[in-house]
């Protein structure tokens, strides 16, 4: 039988949207999981749980991985396994100590493409100078054709100098980005079915806890981090304006944006403030420390197109607002959730 | 801001004061609307220069029926529907194709008609459904699929053709006294291919200012700017500002392509109903590739939400905010209205970039990818 | 109503063409733009081009691009710059 057979509303059921970290996905948090389960800590919904451990903390994350294409240009399904895991706990001021890793594998996968996932992995792991600690293996019926999921989770030491959270947020403080928005978002779209298209592009997939470790190390006043995966920095400014009850002026000149992928953007009709990166951290820092900040995510590969881009205002009622490159003024939105491209 | 465009504003602002009364120019085209919203025009001009937006947004202006009948076609057995992105979320009566795949209908969003035909290729034991919507722009791509799709002899693929004309929709406008504007904004890509001539019947009869404008933030306001000349000069003319795109006669190519295949047919608008010569039905010679008649779909009606005034807004006689649904009930999130549907829609942009939210925000975190 | 963008002709077989947009590379079918050739700028929408224009006129449509990504850490308060926007 079909299982489409009669037209369905919307509301009952989950559709990918739920997925995109948009709106969708928030209300399915809040309204579903957080009330179900909800704690104190839970409820806090940041990128991973800060836990008391003999008089010190530790930083628990985890996070699943479905992408598809499993390769894309710059990364792949292990890469980003790896990177989104690390970068989770880095941003909560935690240096990762050790990663799980889940497999689940359909039935009629290719081992050679395993093993070149896993060495990705492997690389990746290096880079963030962690290691995969334990495992589970699952294996399913064939589903999806070429489908292999991963989860992973991480544990990591909090570093006790970190101060951060919403409630940290001030008006005056600067937004900090470390580089080009919306490559891997860009470069997943362009090797999906259907709109296929040549590019340079790389996704931006990086482990950041180097260069995060750097900032929390110098002693500068960082206010607030968050990894701006799907949702692009609009979800996260969207998130900071609303916990932190502040409103947001973005500067559109300020952006680092890479021509190809603006190019792109434009080719596909997305915003590139709502699409997804792999290897950027947005951090709420105290305005006297923004340009010294800069200068050290700069040191870094993940950081050299860091800049400032924008300010926390105290404006009523909170809202993210962006100073186009015309001088006109608009309000960013949360983004709803998957980018579709679109031809009007 | 260049020289150039601060000059354009200034042109604006001095023809504003020296009007003296409010005046309304209605862009037609849902692109032009994003990018006047993207780019924050709205708040460089002075109060008493309105921009409304017009029905020029193929999300918008599809009508509910014919969203029921690309749903009805996404959950019949062995049935690829294929469909720009835009036309994902779009609520029928009950659903949307989103929804549908959620179900587990194979649908698939596409950059291009072509990217369809190339499914029907691949996949040579289903049946593939284009869902061809689009104003003139978007229409040649999808007569030339069907020609190719015949020169090929690739005989599982049809589209789903809802296809409209602009220059009908704007004579409506027109012909309704409750609608007043002062001058048109009119959609550069359809000029491209139907030739800026296509707009003297609306200027010869209904005696408006029309102005074709590319899309870029300075085009806009250029061709704003002569709109304003225009209508303190009393004048009204046809201009064309974007000449390095649209010639007087279009794309001939493409017209061609287009009679060839389609004929023009009344169409149903989303809440303005039906609109006599508006559309394009296509030829009984290549009714085959029409998923209409291959289906023996049976069009419905629309029963669109007894509140919602999208029909209105896409008319230029009210603002969203005029609407008691608008970012209350009828949200990005959970549209009613079409308008709130497309990015394009107005209701959609007044909310993204104009308007304040509504509802309470959502606490929001995830983490990865 | 419809984004179109321009791009460069790089190549062409028989009604397609594979069209560079400052630095991404689609196939395009130029059945619309039968006179389009190598090295010509065309105005792409949903796949198609619909019409040939100068390459001027193009290369302005993309000159944000140029001075893209060489603004470093500006501030709020420093946005005086001016930049084309895209073509939709």
């Amino acid at each position: 039988m079909n299982p489409a057979a009669k037209p369905q509303p919307n509301d009952d059921v989950i559709v990918r949207a739920h997925g995109g970290g948009g709106e969708m996905m928030g209300r399915l948090i809040s309204d579903h999981i957080v009330s179900a389960l909800g704690n104190q800590t839970l409820n806090a919904l940041t990128d991973g749980a800060v836990l008391p451990c003999n008089g010190k903390h530790i930083v628990m994350t985890t996070d699943s991985y479905v992408v598809q294409p499993l390769e894309f240009p710059g990364g792949d399904i292990g890469r980003l396994a790896v990177c989104g895991t690390v970068n989770d706990l880095a941003v909560m001021g935690g240096r990762p100590i050790g990663l799980s890793l889940g497999l689940i594998i359909e039935e009629g996968f290719r081992l050679d493409r395993l093993d070149r996932i896993l060495d990705s992995i492997a690389k990746a792991a290096r880079e963030a100078s962690v290691e995969i600690v334990t495992g589970d293996t699952k294996v399913i019926e064939n589903v999806r054709g070429d489908g292999l999921f991963i989860n992973t989770a991480g544990v990591a030491e909090l570093d006790e100098r970190a101060r951060l959270g919403f409630d940290q947020i001030r008006p005056g403080d600067a937004i900090l980005i470390n580089g080009n928005l919306g490559d891997h978002g860009i470069a997943i779209m362009s090797v999906r079915d259907g709109l296929e298209f040549e590019t340079t592009l790389r996704s931006d997939a990086a482990p950041l806890n180097a260069m995060i470790g750097d900032l929390l190390s110098s002693g500068v006043a960082i206010r607030f981090m968050r990894d701006a995966t799907r949702g692009g920095l609009a979800g996260v400014l969207a998130d900071i304006s609303d916990r932190a009850g502040f409103g947001i002026e973005l500067s559109e000149l300020a952006l680092p944006r890479d021509p190809h992928t603006r190019a792109a953007a434009e080719m596909l009709g997305f915003d590139l403030l709502a699409v997804a990166n792999e290897g950027k951290v947005l951090l709420v820092v105290a305005d006297s420390d923004a340009e010294r900040c800069v200068d050290i995510m700069r040191e870094h590969d993940t950081g050299r197109r860091s800049a400032r881009i924008g300010r926390v205002v105290a404006s009523n009622p909170p809202l993210v607002e962006l100073v186009t490159e015309h001088g006109g003024r608009r309000i960013v939105q949360r983004p709803y959730g998957e980018e579709l491209p679109r031809i009007c | 801001m260049d020289i150039a465009t601060a000059r354009r504003i200034d042109d604006i602002a001095a023809a504003a004061r020296s009007i003296g009364r409010p005046v309304r120019l209605m862009e037609v085209c849902g692109t032009h609307t994003v990018s006047i919203f993207r780019s924050g025009i709205r708040s460089l001009l002075p109060a008493n220069v309105g921009l409304v937006s017009g029905p020029g947004c193929p999300v918008c202006v599809t009508a509910q029926r014919d969203i029921d009948a690309a749903i009805e076609l996404a959950c019949r057995e062995g049935v690829i529907v294929c469909t720009y992105g835009d036309m994902m979320r779009v609520p029928g009566r009950v659903g949307s194709l989103e929804r549908q795949r959620a179900e587990g209908a194979d649908i698939r969003v596409v950059g291009s008609s072509r990217a369809a035909l190339a499914v029907a290729r691949s996949s040579p034991a289903n049946e593939v459904v284009m869902i061809a919507v689009g104003f003139e722009t978007t229409t040649p791509a999808t007569a030339a699929v069907i020609l190719e799709a015949e020169r090929e002899g690739v005989e599982n693929f049809s589209v789903l053709a809802v296809h409209k004309l602009v220059i009908p929709a704007m004579s409506t406008l027109l012909e309704d006294d409750d609608v007043q504007l002062d001058g048109f904004l009119c959609p550069g890509h359809v000029s491209v291919i139907i030739g800026s001539d296509a707009y003297r019947t609306i200027v010869d009869r209904y005696n408006i200012p029309c102005v074709i404008a590319g899309f870029e933030p300075p085009s806009i306001l250029d061709g704003l700017a002569r709109l304003m000349n225009q209508i303190e000069r009393t004048e009204s003319k046809l201009k064309n500002a974007y000449p390095t795109a649209v010639t007087p006669k279009g794309n001939r190519v493409a017209q061609r392509l287009v009679d060839s295949v389609f004929e023009v047919a009344d169409a149903p608008w989303r809440a303005l109903g039906v609109i006599p010569q508006s559309g394009l039905a296509v030829r009984t010679e290549y009714s085959h590739f029409d998923a209409l008649s291959r289906f023996q779909l049976t069009i419905g009606e629309d029963e669109d939400h007894p509140a919602c005034l999208c029909g209105q807004v896409i008319q230029g006689k009210v603002t969203p905010d005029a609407c008691t649904l608008f970012g209350t009930t009828c949200t990005p999130l959970k549209p009613y209205g079409p308008c709130m549907v497309s990015t394009e829609g107005t209701c959609s942009a007044w909310f993204k970039y104009n308007v304040p939210r509504r509802i309470p925000p959502a606490p929001v975190s995830e983490s990865g990818p | 109503m419809c984004l179109a963008v321009p791009g460069r002709i790089v190549s062409v077989a028989g009604d397609t063409a594979s069209v560079d947009f400052h630095g991404n590379r689609m196939e395009i079918c130029t059945l619309l733009t039968p006179e389009a050739s190598t090295d010509d700028w065309v105005l792409v929408h949903a796949g198609f081009a619909i019409t040939v224009i100068d390459e001027a006129a193009a290369r302005e449509t993309w000159s944000y691009l140029e001075a893209a990504g060489t603004t470093d850490s500006a501030d709020s308060e420093d946005v005086h710059g001016y930049r084309h926007g895209p073509a939709h």
